[in-house]
């Protein structure tokens, strides 16, 4: 299974809120509305929405990076045209929103929420600032290892992903429930991003990879 | 790489996507002046029957006559096109809402939306149906709603409120559990 069961106790949040009952599977499958999704257009996106460093007056605080990868599916043909939205803390780990109670400081020239749609390779380009890592209640001494939020939509309503890209060699991945929720070790590394001289731009930014796969749906069959 | 299984595993949305995910345009697929729309509303509750005020839910469908619409216009609504879908963050009391219109039947089910849930505490998102209640002569048929055991049928069919209002309350966990699809 390469994803996270519901119920995974050491994330709390997880004990109240999975569902107990087995998934029910409609007799013929997924059904024509399920297997097609929305489509967007990039005049319903805005001219700055893939660099989140120019969203302000100034520059954000932090190391400028360059986050880019192709969007699959799982046969490896590229999903053209498809929704990429990220969210993230700014670099001294808080995020700019109203729930976020970490002492950090907030940035005003990072809101830390962006979008694209894939080109014709399936590909997807964020400009960012790298995330800071932040705490959490889940238990004492709870740290989220560095990561950027990755929303993603496919051709078919059920391949609908939400996920997180982590950074290569963080020190937290062994003490992070959510991370340490995919079962397999291979499955975890796959939401690592590869640090990338070709995409650093020199005097600029340092790049990162990282390709996403999707499959018939992030809940598939065992 | 592992050849068996490339595909990306889910994280959770977290508690922090809310300034982020949802839009203002987002619930009202249609505007609500509309003469056919219709208003859904309900909350997402969690085992103990409280509300879960970080869930995001999303709806997609297709249009009046069942054609579904692949085209642009689910993030700006130009207030006449459908784009069939909708994305509305839950409010404290676990609240959300859609205005849209009630879908046409595709194929051999009976008419419904495609509801998914995403919150904090759920590692990978629910799937589900709304149908509705003036249908329950086609559920009968229906390819889920024939497979869900009788006593958790109900909770697939929102209730009527009112004159085209709907309410679909979403139970992750507990008695009431909504049924979830394994997709
Ligand atoms: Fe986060």
């Amino acid at each position: 299974m390469t994803h996270p069961p519901y119920l995974y106790p050491p994330y709390k949040s997880t004990v109240l809120r999975a569902p107990a009952q087995e998934p029910v599977m409609p007799k013929l499958g997924p059904d024509s509305v399920e297997l097609t999704a929305p489509v967007f257009g990039h005049q319903e996106l805005g001219r700055r929405d893939h660099d989140l460093t120019v969203q302000h007056s100034g520059e954000p605080l932090g190391e400028r990076i360059i986050v880019t990868g192709r969007l699959l599916d799982s046969a490896g043909r590229p999903v053209r045209d498809a929704l990429v939205e990220v969210w993230q803390a700014n670099a001294a780990g808080r995020y700019a929103h109203l729930g976020d109670i970490h002492p950090a400081p907030l940035d005003p020239n990072f809101t830390g929420a962006g979008r694209c749609l894939t080109d014709d390779d399936g590909r997807y380009r964020f400009v960012t600032i790298k995330p800071g890592a932040y705490p959490w209640g889940n238990h004492h001494n709870a740290w989220r290892p560095a990561h950027i939020h990755f929303s993603v939509f496919g051709t078919a309503f059920t391949q609908r992903l939400v996920t997180q890209m982590y950074f290569p060699g963080d020190p937290l991945f062994a003490f992070d429930p959510i991370f340490q929720s995919i079962p397999e070790q291979r499955d975890r590394e796959k939401l690592i991003s590869r640090f990338d001289m070709d995409t650093t731009v020199p005097e600029w930014a340092l790049g990162y990879q990282w390709d996403i796969v999707l499959g018939d749906t992030p809940v598939e069959a065992q | 790489m592992n050849a068996a299984s490339p595909l990306t595993p889910s994280q959770t949305v977290g508690p922090f996507f809310g300034y982020a995910l949802p839009y203002d345009a987002g619930p009202e697929i249609v505007p609500a002046w509309r003469p056919d729309a219709i208003r859904v509303r309900g909350r997402v509750l969690d085992g103990a029957g409280e509300p879960v005020p970080d869930a995001l839910v999303e709806i997609w469908q297709p249009d009046e006559t069942g054609e579904v619409h692949r085209r642009p216009g689910g993030l700006v609504r130009d207030g006449n096109d459908f784009a069939g879908f909708g994305r509305c963050g839950t409010d404290p009391d676990g609240g959300y809402w859609f205005s849209t219109v009630k879908p046409g039947a595709t194929g051999d089910a009976a008419p419904y939306i495609a509801v998914l849930v995403f919150a904090r505490g759920l590692l990978k998102p629910v799937f589900t149906r709304l149908y509705f209640p003036e249908d329950d002569a086609a559920h009968a048929g229906d390819p889920l709603l024939g497979v869900v055991p009788a006593e958790r049928r109900a909770t697939l069919v929102a209730e009527r409120e009112g004159e085209r209002r709907y309410r679909f309350d979403i139970h992750l966990q507990g008695e009431r559990e909504t049924v979830f699809l394994g997709f």
